[in-house]
């Protein structure tokens, strides 16, 4: 029976860039739908009522949504290359680090983006801490899944591509190879990896879009 | 063999630190097992409030095997670890903290958000309430919390992602005033109803079914917290009227055996939660 895979995602989307990257790791067939964040489609929204966004896996028609969870989904019902390892301890912190990496390191890295003055060098400060802890967990590895690419290194994967454009763009120095040369060396053994170096967004594109969010954030703080 | 000490009430002096067994050896005193440490210093003393009744500690023989948890009164994040590790029988040993006096054991195990809960595993630190129930789930697999299909297993993740998601909106309901808490109780009341409308069946009596799961304990909290803070505010948000699936759900989970067993007392959380709506109060009045 042939089965129906299907992700929602955007162009751009850090998030679904996950879901991509586990399931080409698994050489899972799947067809991909392209959402307009502007205009979601009424598919989507019927498929996530909860937050109406990208990703969302859709399996067999059954929908999955937000993608730490689908991650998990995925390795579930697809046991080839697995993602997470088997020891229930070892699963816990790879969950503890990727919760660390959505809560603590992409909210100061994008606040530190976004702001100016201030704010900017506390929330780079900050992300400098949480960097260093990080940095840490990869001694020994070359991968944050130890040998091959898991769990945790798709999670932590956005650091690879968006680091760079927020970098570029603004001039800050949030990851170099000085400060954390571990995870320096980790974004390009990821990002150049088989599968993964095949599914970066363009990163002109990805250029554009970021100016464009930054003025519109800039200019949505200065009017409050 | 299993020893057992009963406690007993907390000193105001905060030396309610239970100490770490680590490499020091063991002895039986009046049928509990303590180290030498703790044989030739005062004793240590600390409640673990279940309401009418005085809690009772169960330390288990053998440092490698044991669990400890790591909580604090009335954390609803401490809370649904202790239950979980109730409904799957697991023996364990846990430790009140001072959150304004934390222990080396605290800091040394969670050395990242230096928070509870955090659980020990035959020696291994795991922290973050949701990331230790599943680890309680995958470690102790004898009545299952979660569903075993992965489909129903996503959902239930899905809605303890959402409501952990949406919890910092009850706290704002209780520590703010004026225009800031209208819009907190607007908040509220949005995640309730998109609980109501999504998350709960009609038929069921638990959020997966007829048994009790991981995704009731991590909202456990709108069981018994909720109410508090609708008191203390003055304000009610969970109505039974307006959200009849939810309130079931609550009346079903406060009647579970292993939760009843196991609730913050209703009146010493109310003085709790008013001391910290005061203080939150206070503290923004006088930043003006």
């Amino acid at each position: 029976m042939a089965e129906e895979v299907k992700l929602f995602r955007t162009w751009s989307s850090p998030f679904a860039l996950r879901v991509v990257w586990a399931l080409q790791l698994k050489g899972i067939q799947y067809e991909t739908v392209l959402e307009d964040v502007a205009k979601k489609s009424d598919v989507l929204r019927g498929y996530n009522p909860v937050y109406k966004k990208v990703p969302v896996l859709l399996h067999n028609g059954r929908p999955i949504s937000e993608s730490l969870i689908i991650l998990e989904y995925v390795d579930e019902t697809w046991k080839q290359h697995s993602l997470l390892p088997q020891d229930p301890h070892a699963r816990a912190m790879a969950r503890f680090w990727a919760k660390f990496g959505d809560d603590k390191v992409m909210q100061s890295i994008w606040t530190a983006f976004v702001s100016e003055g201030k704010e900017q060098e506390a929330a780079l400060a900050e992300a400098s801490e949480h960097l260093q802890k990080l940095e840490e967990e990869l001694r020994g590895k070359k991968f944050f899944g130890g040998d091959n690419i898991g769990y945790l290194d798709i999670a932590l994967g956005w650091l690879a591509n968006l680091v760079r454009v927020f970098e570029e763009i603004s001039g800050l120095r949030v990851l170099d190879g000085e400060r954390f040369p571990l995870l320096f060396a980790w974004l390009k053994e990821f990002s150049d990896a088989p599968v993964i170096r095949d599914c970066w967004p363009s990163h002109d594109k990805l250029i554009t879009k970021f100016i464009a969010l930054r003025q519109l954030h800039g200019a949505q703080s200065s009017s409050t | 063999m299993i020893g057992e000490i009963e406690t007993l009430s907390k000193s105001s002096g905060g030396d309610g630190r239970a100490e770490e067994g680590g490499d020091e050896q063991f002895a039986r005193q009046d049928g509990a097992l303590k180290t030498f440490k703790e044989l030739n210093k005062k004793p240590t003393h600390h409640r673990f409030g279940l309401g009418r009744t005085e809690g009772i500690v169960l330390i288990s023989w053998g440092f490698m095997e044991g669990v400890k948890l790591l909580g604090t009164w009335p954390s609803p994040f401490s809370y649904r670890v202790i239950w979980a590790l109730k409904l799957k029988g697991v023996k364990f040993e846990y430790v009140e903290e001072d959150l304004g006096n934390k222990s080396d054991e605290l800091l040394r195990c969670n050395p990242v958000h230096k928070k509870i809960p955090v659980l020990i595993h035959g020696g291994r630190p795991v922290a973050e309430s949701t990331v230790i129930l599943e680890y309680i789930e995958e470690s102790w697999p004898q009545n299952p919390l979660l569903p075993q299909d992965p489909y129903d297993k996503s959902v239930a993740r899905f809605w303890i992602r959402f409501i952990e998601d949406k919890t910092p909106v009850f706290f704002r309901f209780c520590h703010s005033t004026g225009e800031q808490q209208e819009e907190a109780i607007r908040e509220a009341k949005k995640v309730l109803k998109t609980i109501e409308e999504h998350a709960l069946r009609e038929e069921d009596k638990f959020f997966a079914g007829d048994k009790i799961g991981l995704q009731d304990l991590v909202f456990g909290w709108l069981a018994w917290l909720l109410q508090a803070l609708e008191e203390v505010v003055g304000v009610k948000l969970l109505e039974a009227s307006e959200y009849p699936r939810l309130h079931r759900w609550v009346q079903n989970f406060r009647a579970h055996d292993v939760i009843r067993s196991d609730l913050p007392e209703h009146n010493a959380m109310l003085a709790y939660f008013k001391r910290i709506r005061e203080t939150f109060i206070s503290s923004s009045t006088s930043a003006v």
